[in-house]
């Protein structure tokens, strides 16, 4: 029988398999951040070892960085703190970082791929769950907690039982104004929060395959929004034409090797997957969550499921996430106002997110009491953005476009959503105070979230495209 | 927080709330600690407090009837983010247990490498908890990770769990996976020599 593409690659990286003991499984590339690795160099300082592999582990800061006047000193204590721990920590151990006024500093997730350093076939890890996004490249690519960073650290492994694996096929083709953002919510609002757990999820059929790989990147970087412990896409010529002649990509005759073996990464017709879920792509709409976790997501043009609607058991949790959102059972989002727009986070801040964005206010002005805020993922997305005139653009329609960093995806650093305000937002979680204690959440598209911001309330993006 | 576990006898802090996320457990802005320590007085934060910081009465963690080391919670605890921040916040606010009918994977594996123990179980079981603790809040739970056994004591009613055993021999031992991984260099470096490519 033959094998799943995930199959494929665990196997070429497992270095000891015993029965009963997890697998030891082989790291390609570890990522790491301030927030979750001060505790890992912290143990192996007390283990009295160095990091095993220094050039396979590479730094940056971006979960508790500013996104305005970088250039000066953090203003809060306990981030630069942090911040200042891992310059101290990737010197002392010898990890490369690309911290803040670096060229290539920006979000783990955004910079990995932009740099060429995440490739096909890799095993790929990080202390932050959206680490999937880096399997859009046919890569094995999962989040870990510190205790698992510092194993990373120390041996270049983890260990890992092998998950199950399940198939979602989205054939069809996307109708305008529905892009890959609304695909993934809305395949998370059919399977729920924990529809996946337990799974590495491969994404297939010819609406994934058209998709760019910023656009697969979104899908990826939400699979751990439905449990999934990761998600891939088999690399094709569209991964291949990415990744040639970045940064840190094989070059020359290393090339062909490489992509002799990446040729070879799908899955075999005759593989079998645990699951195997299908969606039409024609069904979707563009998408917009009204709860407070990623599976409560609707069509922006259908209504908040009414109580009698809901599972008596899921009643109170329901309840609660609505009143926390100061919306009714039963009632459409279509025209509420927003306060807050969010264009950024690792999920929707990269170049064609921008441009998108941009192609779309073009000539359009903000509306008055709507905040705006878009924050690319990386330094290079900004300088990108500026060279393309992109930030003269929003300006004109009186968009911020900031510094990068995690930003408002995160309530850690300074830009939170004040508390009872509604923002729009491109980001990945949509949990209770996720964006600032009691702000409130709307996961939507790119696309969607401009068009909030020049209407000012809840907007079928369809109308204005 | 201890590096074993083995047998518990304790009565329970119920949540019956269903995918809690790490984001409520332990909120993003606690997250600027180097330590692992002190953890504990932020868990369930904006649950457990005003934007006044005072305690929010009808919040469980802040009614004195419900305490012990057990955590009992609604489907899907511990999905979201990665940070094992969550596992410390609850292995040092006093739990060394967390029962519910479903877990987030990473939460799950955060939780064992603290010596916390999550135990699922069914949803039907799960219920029966909550109704024990519902009729005497000091109702107590038995949980023996030998005979991977959880029993309400007043009931009597047991079930058996799932743990895996090399996970097991870490909780009772004391053993963390580094310990494991360090003995393995010989298998990693000459996995690392038969590799041309760092893919
Ligand atoms: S942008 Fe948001 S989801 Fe992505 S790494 Fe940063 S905090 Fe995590």
């Amino acid at each position: 029988m033959g094998k799943t593409l995930f199959d494929k690659i665990w196997d070429s990286h497992v270095v000891v398999s015993k029965p009963g003991f997890p697998d030891a499984v082989y790291i390609n590339t570890h990522f790491i951040h301030e927030v979750t690795s001060p505790q890992a160099f912290d143990g192996l300082r007390k283990r009295g070892i160095p990091v095993f592999r220094t050039a396979k582990t590479r730094a940056t800061a971006d979960h508790n960085v500013p996104t305005i006047d970088q250039h000066l000193p953090i203003k809060e204590a306990l981030s630069r703190k942090q911040v200042e721990m891992l310059t101290a920590n990737t010197k002392e151990f010898g990890v490369e970082l690309y911290g803040l006024g670096h060229p290539y500093q920006g979000i783990v997730h955004v910079i990995g791929p932009e740099l060429g350093i995440t490739l096909p076939g890799m095993t790929i890890v990080c202390g932050d769950s959206h680490t999937s996004t880096h399997g859009a490249f046919g890569a094995i690519a999962f989040g870990i907690g510190t205790s698992e960073v510092e194993q990373v650290l120390a041996t270049q492994c983890i260990l890992q039982y092998r998950p199950k694996r399940m198939k979602i096929e989205v054939n069809g083709q996307l109708k305008k104004g529905v892009v890959s953002k609304d695909i993934i919510l809305y395949i998370i609002s059919k399977i729920s929060a924990s529809g996946a757990t337990g799974y590495f999820v491969e994404y297939a059929g010819e609406a994934i395959r058209s998709l760019s790989m910023e656009a697969r990147m979104t899908i990826c970087n939400m699979s751990i929004e439905m449990g999934a412990r990761g998600g891939l896409i088999a690399p094709d010529q569209t991964t291949f034409d990415y990744i040639k002649g970045r940064e840190f990509a094989p070059k020359g005759a290393d090339w062909d090797k490489a992509l002799a073996y990446w040729e070879t990464l799908y899955t075999d017709a005759d593989a079998e997957f645990d699951v195997v879920l299908t969606f039409d792509a024609a069904d979707i709409e563009p998408m917009i969550t009204y709860g407070t976790n990623p599976g409560m997501g609707i069509g922006v043009t259908q209504h908040i499921p009414s109580l009698t609607e809901v599972d008596d058991k899921e009643k109170p949790s329901f309840k609660k996430s609505l009143e926390y959102m100061g919306l009714e059972p039963g009632s459409e989002l279509l025209g509420k106002k927003v306060d807050y727009v969010f264009i950024g986070s690792c999920t929707n801040s990269r170049i064609e997110d921008l441009r998108m964005v941009a192609d779309f206010v073009k000539g359009k002005k903000k509306a008055e009491d709507v905040v705006v805020w878009i924050v690319p993922g990386s330094k290079q997305v900004e300088a990108q953005a500026k060279e393309e005139g992109i930030d003269k653009i929003f300006e004109a329609a009186g968009f911020h476009l900031r510094q990068p960093g995690c930003s408002a995806c995160l309530g850690m650093n300074e830009d939170k959503v004040p508390a009872g305000m509604y923002c729009i937002s491109t980001s990945n979680r949509n949990f209770e105070g996720r964006q600032g204690p009691n702000a409130r959440t709307f996961l939507a598209s790119p696309l969607s979230a401009a068009a909030a911001a020049i209407t000012g309330k809840v907007t079928d993006v369809r109308e204005l495209v | 927080m201890s590096k074993t576990f083995q047998h518990l006898v304790s009565t329970a802090v119920p949540i019956a709330i269903e995918n809690i996320d790490t984001d409520q457990i332990i909120p993003a802005r606690f997250l600027k600690a180097t330590t692992r320590d002190g953890f504990g007085e932020n868990l369930f934060r904006d649950w457990r407090f005003d934007t006044n910081n005072e305690p929010k009465k009808d919040f469980i963690l802040n009614n004195p009837i419900y305490k012990g080391e057990v955590l009992v919670a609604g489907k899907n605890f511990g999905c979201g983010s990665s940070r094992e921040h969550a596992a410390w916040a609850i292995g040092d606010y006093g739990f060394k247990v967390v029962i519910s009918s479903f877990f987030a994977d990473i939460f799950k594996n955060n939780a064992l490498n603290n010596f916390i123990l999550p135990i699922t179980v069914t949803d039907e079981f799960l219920d029966k908890i909550f109704k024990a603790i519902e009729t005497d809040p000091a109702a107590q739970l038995e949980v023996d990770l030998e005979k991977q056994s959880l029993k309400i004591v007043a009931t009597g009613e047991e079930i058996s769990f799932d743990i895996n055993p090399y996970k097991k021999a870490c909780l009772i031992n004391g053993y963390d996976d580094i310990d494991y991984l360090l003995s393995l260099r010989k298998e990693i470096e000459s996995y690392e020599a038969s590799r041309e490519f760092n893919f």
